[in-house]
């Protein structure tokens, strides 16, 4: 048992590389900062435009999912709810902002016959403290979450189920008109962002240069925090999380920080999304909803960043084109294309691009 | 003084009794064998150690002050024990390095570790197979990683549960090697296991459990010769 001579054997990427090479990221960070400054520079068709910014959303609520799914096993089939908080909050900023500028009440209120907005809108006109109460609240609701189903140990398909049934109760409150977000009509007819007229040009773009960066900054900041020694924590608690847990580390603390870091991602997606397409409404939290961000996520490729991105941005990239050019036959391409990657590639489209069958996820997630 | 002192410990799954009343006691440096056919209640007495499962009645003494079973897998991980699982339980996403790493504890400055890995690479013998991911490893190098990653934190109490188990003649015989050279003065081995030849060449004193109770603690010649340890080895 003695250590020898250093032995040919075919060593797959290392700690030291991997941590600071991978080129998928590498690359669609790079393609996210470009595409930004051409937009900038020569701006296509305004809807071009918001179609990119709405998938750069959609791609960083995919990176949200699987930074908890491909890396610490926590399957959500509730993220839409942590999405919906920051779209909500974002749309509640919107309509005070353009109050405080106008002084015309939303329809919602009108219809609700009253005087004013409801209290617990105060202060929501100043965007600063907006953006922070969005983060925060998706922070505290899934730290509340998560604290109860972690330190009791609720793990794997519990936790799946749950997650959705968190989401579909907050779909129900949300239904409700007497909750002051606008019931079952939701909140739409943006005015102003920032002062500046909502679809103008300069705002469209802006926007979506917004949400482009933002995916940047996502996408990089996930990949130091998954390449670091909490990390490798995080695949362990993955793949054995007892054994993780009789070596000294607590992983409630663990899973509950990433849990909460993970619904803030998933809430700014929300944040930017819905300046984009001008309304929220309850749909948004349909568990069916919900699992489609997981299904971007599984076709992309489980347990790599850069899968999750291109899962979404293929699958919502089709769904844009193919919901208009023939709606009725959208749910059964997407079930096909589900079925293709369950059965033909288990890891994921970057099956196709690593060249090798990977026996399944969980060997093979890097 | 210890190191580890069982004191009434009895365990029960419903209406089946696990554990009945055991009693036993390791000094440190010691190397302590548990041995006991199958539903003996061994895996249990290293689940109650290490905190997995909580008894009925009972305590678990580490040191003097320490009682484990008031406290969770990770405070008592952080207390100085750690365990080797019957199941090879590494990381196999990881590399052995990494493996290593977490294995050194939280507590441990990362500025300490790569010292302390090194000196357990050579220790289990898997220098060469440093950058390999744990999950491509043969399941004997994955035996000894895990004993690794017990090790790399320099445990006060060693659990191993069946660190032999599907390990050929000659591994066998190098885990046995191996588990002499991490006796300390200041460290207390217990280890549970089917193999006889393997539990006479590493153990100062043997316990043998049946059914949940003790029949039998004190050397393993003297095991050997006990009529009621014959009786429940090769008898009926």
């Amino acid at each position: 048992m003695s250590g020898g001579v250093q032995t040919a054997i075919p060593v797959p990427i290392g700690p030291a590389r991997r941590a600071v090479r991978d080129p998928l990221v590498a690359g669609l960070v790079g393609l996210c900062l470009a595409a930004a400054a051409g937009l900038l520079a020569a701006p296509p068709a305004p809807y071009l435009v918001n179609a990119l910014g709405q998938l750069a959303a959609f791609a960083i609520l995919a990176v949200s999912l699987d930074l908890v799914w491909g890396y610490l096993g926590i399957l959500s089939l509730g993220h839409g709810l942590f999405f919906a908080i920051g779209g909500y909050v974002c749309a509640m900023h919107l309509l005070a902002h353009g109050v405080a500028a106008t002084g015309v009440l939303p329809d919602f209120v009108q219809f609700m016959g009253w005087k004013s907005l409801p209290a617990y809108w105060a202060g929501l006109e100043h965007a600063p403290y907006a953006f922070v109460l969005a983060l925060a609240l998706a922070g505290l609701v899934a730290f509340v979450f998560g604290l109860a189903s972690f330190r009791s140990r609720v793990n794997g398909v519990y936790f799946s189920i749950i997650s959705q049934a968190l989401v579909y109760v907050a779909m129900l409150l949300m239904y409700r008109n007497d909750t002051g977000l606008g019931g079952n009509n939701g909140m739409t007819g943006f005015p102003l962002l920032f002062g500046w007229p909502m679809g103008s040009p300069g705002v469209v773009s802006g926007l979506a240069v917004a949400a482009l960066l933002a995916l940047a900054a996502v996408l990089a900041g996930t990949r130091l925090l998954v390449g670091s020694a909490v990390g490798r924590r995080m695949l362990a608690c993955r793949d054995d999380e007892t054994r993780l847990r009789t070596l000294g580390y607590s992983t409630t603390r663990l899973k509950l920080g990433i849990w909460c870091l993970s619904a803030m991602i998933a809430a700014l997606a929300g944040i930017l999304y819905v300046p984009q397409v001008g309304i929220i409404n309850p749909r948004v939290l349909a568990p069916d909803l919900s699992i489609e961000i997981a299904v971007w996520v599984a076709i992309g490729g489980l347990g790599r960043l850069g899968g999750a991105v291109i899962g979404a941005i293929l699958v919502n990239g089709l769904k844009f084109w193919l919901s208009a050019a023939m709606p009725e036959a959208w749910p059964f391409i997407l079930s096909g294309l589900v079925l293709l990657v369950v059965l033909v590639l288990p890891n994921g489209l970057l099956d196709l691009v690593a060249l090798r069958p990977r026996p399944t996820w969980l060997r093979g997630a890097r | 003084m210890t190191a580890l002192v069982v004191d009434a410990l009895t365990v029960a799954f419903g209406r089946f009794t696990a554990l009945d009343s055991v009693s036993l006691a390791v000094d440190p440096g010691e190397v302590r064998a548990v041995i006991g056919p199958n539903g003996a209640g061994k895996t249990t007495l290293l689940d109650v150690i290490s905190g997995v499962t909580k008894p009925v009645s009972g305590r678990v003494m580490l040191g003097d002050h320490i009682d484990l079973t008031q406290r969770s897998e990770a405070e008592i991980a952080r207390a100085g024990v750690r365990r080797k699982f019957q199941k090879p339980s590494v990381f196999p996403a990881l590399t052995v390095r990494e493996n290593l790493e977490i294995g050194c504890g939280p507590a441990l400055p990362a500025r300490d570790r790569p010292a302390r890995i090194a000196a357990v690479l050579g220790e289990i013998g898997l220098a060469p197979r440093v950058e390999a991911p744990a999950g491509s490893l043969a399941h004997g190098e994955k035996q000894w990683l895990e004993i690794g990653m017990v090790l790399a934190a320099e445990p006060a109490l060693l659990l191993l549960d069946e660190p032999v188990a599907g390990l050929s003649d000659a591994e066998t015989a190098q885990t046995a090697a191996l588990i002499r050279r991490l006796r300390r003065p200041n460290r207390a081995i217990l280890v549970i296991e089917h193999d006889m030849g393997f539990v006479e060449a590493i153990a100062d004193r043997v316990t043998v459990l049946h059914e949940g109770r003790t029949l039998y603690e004190g050397s393993m010649a003297g095991a050997r010769g006990d009529a009621r340890v014959i009786e429940v080895f090769l008898g009926r």
